[in-house]
C-alpha cells in the first residue's frame, strides 16, 4: 500500500523532476514564451499572433505534457489546420475582406512598387543557399521578406515543417518591428529635397464595376501566369470579391471577424506547439532570424531606391518615399511612410499614395511566392 | 556553394523576379483597361424642385 501511494506521488512530481534534471532547453523555451506574452500584452507587438504562440510555446515546454503527441490539443489543432495549409488560407479570406484596394486602383502602376518591394526575398534566398540550407528550406526562409505571415506559414508548411516555428516568429515579428526598422533606411538613401517631394491628390475615378471586376481578374491573371500560388491569391480575392458585391454582408463580416478570430486563436498555438525547446533551439533558428532581418532590410532598400528611379523619371512628381511601403505589411508600412513625410514637411499628405503602394505589396508578396513555387514546380522540385 | 546550388539560386533569383514584375505589370495593364472599359460615371445632380 505505501509502495503504491509513493508511486502515485512520484506521478505528481514527474515534470519539476524532469524539469530540472534534462529540461534545460525547455526551461529556456519558458522564459522565449513569457518573453512573447511580454511582448504581446505589455509591448502589444503583433499581440493577435504573439499571445497564442507565446502561450502555445509555454503549454508544450512544460515538461511530460504531451500536448503536441498524437491526440494531443496542440497536435490536434496543427493537423487540423497547419500541416493541410488551411489556416492561413481561412486568414486570407479575412484579409481580403478587410482591404480596400481602392487606392491602388485610382493608379495601378503602383503594382511595380510592390514588385520591387519583394527583392529582399530573391537575395535572402540566395543567401540561405550560401549558408548551407538545402533549396526547398531556404525558399522558406527567403518567403520571410515577403512580409506576410500568412504566406510564410502556407509556405513553410509545406515545404520545410521543420522550420515552421522560427520562420513564422520571426516573419511576424518583423512585420511589427517594422516602425522600427525602416525610418533609418529610409532616411539614409533620400536626400532631403527627396523627402518633400508633394505628390498630386488623389483624385476619384474607380467605378463599382472596376472594384467588383478586380478581384476575378486578378484570380484568372496570377491563377494563369504562376498556378501554384492560386489558394493564396484565389483565397485573398475571394475574401475581397465578397466584400466588393456588397450582397453576402454576413459572410463578409464573418470573414473579417470571427473565422479570422478563431483561425488566429488556433494558428498562434499551433505553431507555438511547434516551439519544442529540443527541437527550436538550434543554431539554425538564429541564421533564420538574421536572414530575415536582412530580407526585410532589403524590400526597404530595394523599394525605396526604385522609389528614386521612378521619381527621376518622372520629373519630380513622385516621393521616392513611398517605395517603402511595397511590402506586405499593411498598413504599418504606409503608416511609417506618412510618419516620415510629415517629418521633413507637416503639410505633406503622403498616405493614400502609400496606401496604393502598400496594398500593391500586399499582392506582390503574394505573386512572388506564387512565382515562385511555379519555377520550383517547373523545375521538377515540388 | 556549388555550382548546382548557384544555378538554382540565380534561376530563382532572375525567373523569380523577373516574373514577379512581368505579372504585377500585367496586372497594372490590365487594371488600366477595366478603368477604361468601366469609367466612373458622375451622378448627374437632382433636379431643383424650387
Amino acid at each position: 500500500m505505501l509502495d503504491t501511494v509513493l508511486q502515485g506521488l512520484s506521478g505528481l512530481g514527474a515534470g519539476a523532476t524532469f524539469l530540472f534534471t534534462s529540461g534545460g532547453p525547455n526551461a529556456i523555451m519558458l522564459l522565449i514564451a513569457a518573453a512573447l506574452l511580454y511582448l504581446g500584452v505589455k509591448k502589444e507587438v503583433e499581440p493577435l499572433l504573439l499571445v497564442p504562440i507565446g502561450f502555445g510555446c509555454m503549454l508544450v515546454n512544460i515538461p511530460l505534457s504531451d500536448l503536441m503527441d498524437t491526440g494531443g490539443l496542440l497536435r490536434i489543432l496543427y493537423d487540423m489546420g497547419i500541416s493541410n495549409e488551411l489556416f492561413p488560407l481561412l486568414i486570407f479570406v479575412g484579409i481580403g475582406a478587410m482591404i480596400d484596394f481602392g487606392a491602388l486602383l485610382e493608379n495601378p502602376k503602383m503594382l511595380l512598387f510592390g514588385a520591387a518591394g519583394q527583392f529582399g526575398i530573391f537575395l535572402t534566398l540566395l543567401l540561405a543557399l550560401a549558408l548551407g540550407f538545402p533549396a526547398l528550406e531556404a525558399v522558406s526562409i527567403a518567403v520571410i521578406g515577403a512580409c506576410d505571415g500568412p504566406t510564410a506559414i502556407y509556405v513553410a508548411s509545406q515545404y520545410a515543417p521543420q522550420l515552421l516555428a522560427p520562420i513564422s516568429v520571426a516573419a511576424y515579428s518583423y512585420m511589427a518591428l517594422v516602425p522600427i526598422i525602416q525610418p533609418p533606411i529610409m532616411r539614409a538613401l533620400t536626400t532631403p529635397k527627396e523627402r518633400v517631394v508633394r505628390m498630386a491628390p488623389i483624385k476619384r475615378s474607380v467605378s463599382t464595376q472596376t472594384k467588383l471586376l478586380f478581384p476575378i481578374v486578378v484570380t484568372l491573371v496570377t491563377g494563369l501566369l504562376a498556378p501554384k500560388g492560386l489558394p493564396l491569391m484565389g483565397t485573398i480575392m475571394l475574401g475581397n470579391f465578397m466584400r466588393e458585391c456588397g450582397v453576402v454582408a454576413r459572410l463578409t463580416k464573418a470573414s473579417e471577424n470571427e473565422i479570422a478570430n478563431i483561425v488566429t486563436l488556433f494558428l498562434g498555438l499551433a505553431i507555438g506547439g511547434t516551439m519544442e525547446g529540443h527541437a527550436f533551439l538550434k543554431p539554425q533558428t538564429l541564421m533564420i532570424f538574421g536572414m530575415g532581418f536582412i530580407a526585410i532590410c532589403t524590400d526597404t532598400v530595394a523599394g525605396v531606391v526604385f522609389g528614386k528611379i521612378v521619381c527621376k523619371l518622372t520629373g519630380g512628381k513622385v516621393n521616392p518615399l513611398i517605395g517603402a511601403a511595397g511590402i506586405s505589411a499593411f498598413p504599418m508600412a504606409a503608416r511609417v511612410v506618412q510618419a516620415q513625410g510629415q517629418r521633413y514637411d507637416k503639410k505633406n499628405h503622403l498616405l493614400m499614395h502609400a496606401a496604393g503602394v502598400n496594398t500593391g505589396g500586399q499582392i506582390g508578396s503574394v505573386v512572388a511566392a506564387a512565382v515562385m513555387l511555379s519555377v520550383l514546380k517547373g523545375m521538377g522540385l515540388i | 556553394m556549388d555550382n548546382a546550388k548557384w544555378t538554382f539560386g540565380l534561376t530563382m533569383m532572375i525567373v523569380g523576379m523577373g516574373g514577379t514584375f512581368l505579372t504585377l505589370w500585367i496586372l497594372s495593364l490590365v487594371m488600366d483597361l477595366l478603368k477604361r472599359v468601366f469609367p466612373l460615371v458622375a451622378k448627374a445632380a437632382s433636379p431643383d424642385k424650387s
